[in-house]
């Protein structure tokens, strides 16, 4: 690990991030945050409590209100829309995968790889192709999205995310509406890549992939190695690693993982 | 962007501001006018409403204006960025936009031809001008009405399927998830429809006004006008001058580019929830029918310029 450039994949200083789809209020006041490389980040939160744009601002989507946002080392007004390159190292995965539903499975998996290198669809093939059966989705190749089951909708944004094979993968609540099996084929999935195993020729200089997850249930992220942080009243708390969840006081880290209150009627 | 601005317009207003063009009563004698103006005819109330829907056209222009040198800019900067992703997207919009128009283009130039040349031409020779037959054929087909009902249908039929599409792909996510794959959407969503539909409303323009001066003539011809083919299109070539072939032109591609500037910018700029695309397409085909007759308007001085 000694070779991995030291330069944090995404730093934050009193960021305030906006909603998207809230009419500009802030969601999430004063974050300062540091994601090193290899790092495998849990941000958990209840329902509305601003994962999403939180993610989105990290992976250069939207700017901040406030402070400064930095992905890897450059800061996100220089990001802009003028360097694509620089976008495309990090990928990210939508809650529900926000695929392109005119175009089939295999297509929708191509268009960055087509985009970003210019190539035809046949020149593409074989890379996509590639990746449709490590993702188990082959058969699916040549089928829309509006007729996937969602946790194929889901796999297939996946697959799309990886193509570019980017350095940094944000995945928007990947579990939600999964079942157990699924969810288990994710978290052995999610390991591998943040081992640098996932993907065939993995990344350059066999560096492993940076990961940031938002989940809004902590019980399945469970991992020694992990890192843990919790959105809360507006506000990020870093929590460290499994033994800093677990001590937690805080309510919503319990809820979050599902142990009951003590109640007082 | 402009176009939220102007959803959340209300929210910079002063309270009394806000509340005039809210309709809700206010007092009589709260300061409307400053010391020294003198109070126009109309009440406060309409003034403040009038002036709060020329803030939202101002915005509009705004918005529009902005949207469209955008546009252009990405156009020319990116155009040999994905070429063999584009070209596909070039085809498909030049089709949607041109060829698969033409039947019904076919239907209403026999229309236009069989309504309104035929009736033209046969008046004409009723009263015995029908010397005057090409002059009234190149302004009333070449000059104004073909490039007017070209424009319209397309708006009809492409404009409101633009709004549309590109308002659910906003509701759903799909434009946030071009920019997370590093891919502009303006490059590939609207570039190719700008290009698309300039293109159609142009050669569509050109169908629709043969079509209807063809038309026209056997309509003419089937009443026993003493016309024959030959003096018919030579009194028509004859009023037309290469102005007419220039300004035909420019004006068919600038209707087909702005239609979808307004209907691009309606469906990307705006809509974020599902329930606003039908709104938002129904004043994106309004605004549509505005801009082509306010550049209609413009084609018609620089014609009386020239």
């Amino acid at each position: 690990m000694s070779d991995i450039p030291r330069i944090p994949v995404i730093e934050m200083f009193g960021v305030s991030v906006a909603a998207l789809r809230g009419g500009g209020a802030v969601t999430v006041a004063d974050v300062h945050w540091s994601v090193a490389p290899g790092e495998f980040w849990v941000v958990a939160g209840p329902e509305h409590s601003g994962k999403t744009d939180l993610l989105m601002l990290a992976a250069g989507l939207t700017s901040p209100v406030a402070g400064r946002s930095q992905l890897f080392g450059r800061d996100l007004s220089d990001l802009g829309g003028g360097d694509p390159a620089a976008r495309r190292r990090a990928g990210f995965v939508f809650q529900g995968g926000h695929l392109f539903n005119r175009l089939t499975v295999a297509e929708n998996v191509a268009l960055p790889l087509q985009y970003g290198r210019n190539l035809s669809l046949a020149e593409a093939a074989p890379e996509v192709q590639a990746l449709l059966e490590l993702l188990e989705l082959a058969p699916l190749a040549e089928v829309l999205p509006a007729r996937l089951a969602p946790h194929w909708r889901q796999r297939a944004a996946l697959a799309r995310a990886l193509i570019l094979r980017p350095e940094l993968l944000l995945l928007d609540n990947p579990l939600s509406g999964l079942g157990a099996r699924q969810a288990q084929w994710w978290l052995r999935f999610l390991d591998r890549l943040s081992d640098g195993e996932g993907l065939p020729g993995g990344l350059p200089g066999g560096r492993p992939m940076t990961l940031v997850v938002a989940a809004d249930d902590l019980r399945p992220w469970r991992h020694s190695r992990r890192q843990y942080s919790l959105l809360r009243d507006r506000r990020f708390i870093p929590l460290g690693g499994w033994s800093g969840v677990e001590s937690a006081a805080d309510p919503v880290v319990k809820e979050l993982l599902a142990i009951p209150l003590e109640t007082t009627l | 962007m402009a176009g939220k601005d102007e959803n959340n317009f209300d929210r910079g207003l002063p309270h009394f501001y806000a509340a005039v063009v809210r309709g809700i009563p206010t007092r009589a004698s709260d300061p409307i006018n400053p010391p020294g103006i003198p109070l126009a005819p109309l009440p406060p109330s309409y003034r403040d409403f009038l002036g709060h829907k020329l803030l939202l056209f101002l915005r509009t222009v705004q918005g529009l204006g902005a949207f469209a040198l955008i546009t252009l800019g990405v156009l020319l900067q990116k155009i040999n960025v994905a070429s063999n992703v584009l070209r596909p997207r070039f085809r498909q919009e030049v089709a949607r936009s041109g060829v698969a128009l033409l039947p019904m283009f076919g239907f209403v130039a026999l229309g236009l031809g069989f309504l309104v040349v035929g009736q033209t031409v046969a008046a004409l020779a009723k009263v015995g001008a029908i010397r005057y037959l090409g002059t009234t054929m190149v302004i009333v087909v070449v000059r104004e009405l073909g490039p007017l009902l070209a424009a319209m249908l397309v708006l009809a039929r492409v404009g409101t399927a633009n709004v549309i599409e590109l308002g659910t792909a906003r509701a759903l996510g799909e434009v946030e998830a071009l920019e997370a794959l590093g891919i502009d959407p303006v490059h590939y969503l609207i570039v190719p429809r700008v290009v698309g539909m300039a293109l159609g409303v142009f050669s569509l323009t050109v169908y629709l006004i043969l079509g209807a001066l063809g038309s026209g003539y056997l309509f003419a011809f089937l009443q026993d006008v003493p016309l024959t083919p030959g003096d018919y299109f030579r009194q028509i070539t004859e009023a037309l001058s290469w102005l007419d072939f220039a300004l035909l032109a420019l004006k068919t591609v600038a209707f087909g580019f702005f239609i979808a500037i307004v209907t691009c910018y309606h469906g990307l700029a705006q809509p974020l929830r599902l329930e606003e695309v039908s709104r938002v397409a129904v004043r994106a085909v309004t605004q549509g029918v505005v801009v082509c007759v306010f550049i209609d308007a413009l084609f018609i001085l620089l014609y009386l310029l020239a």
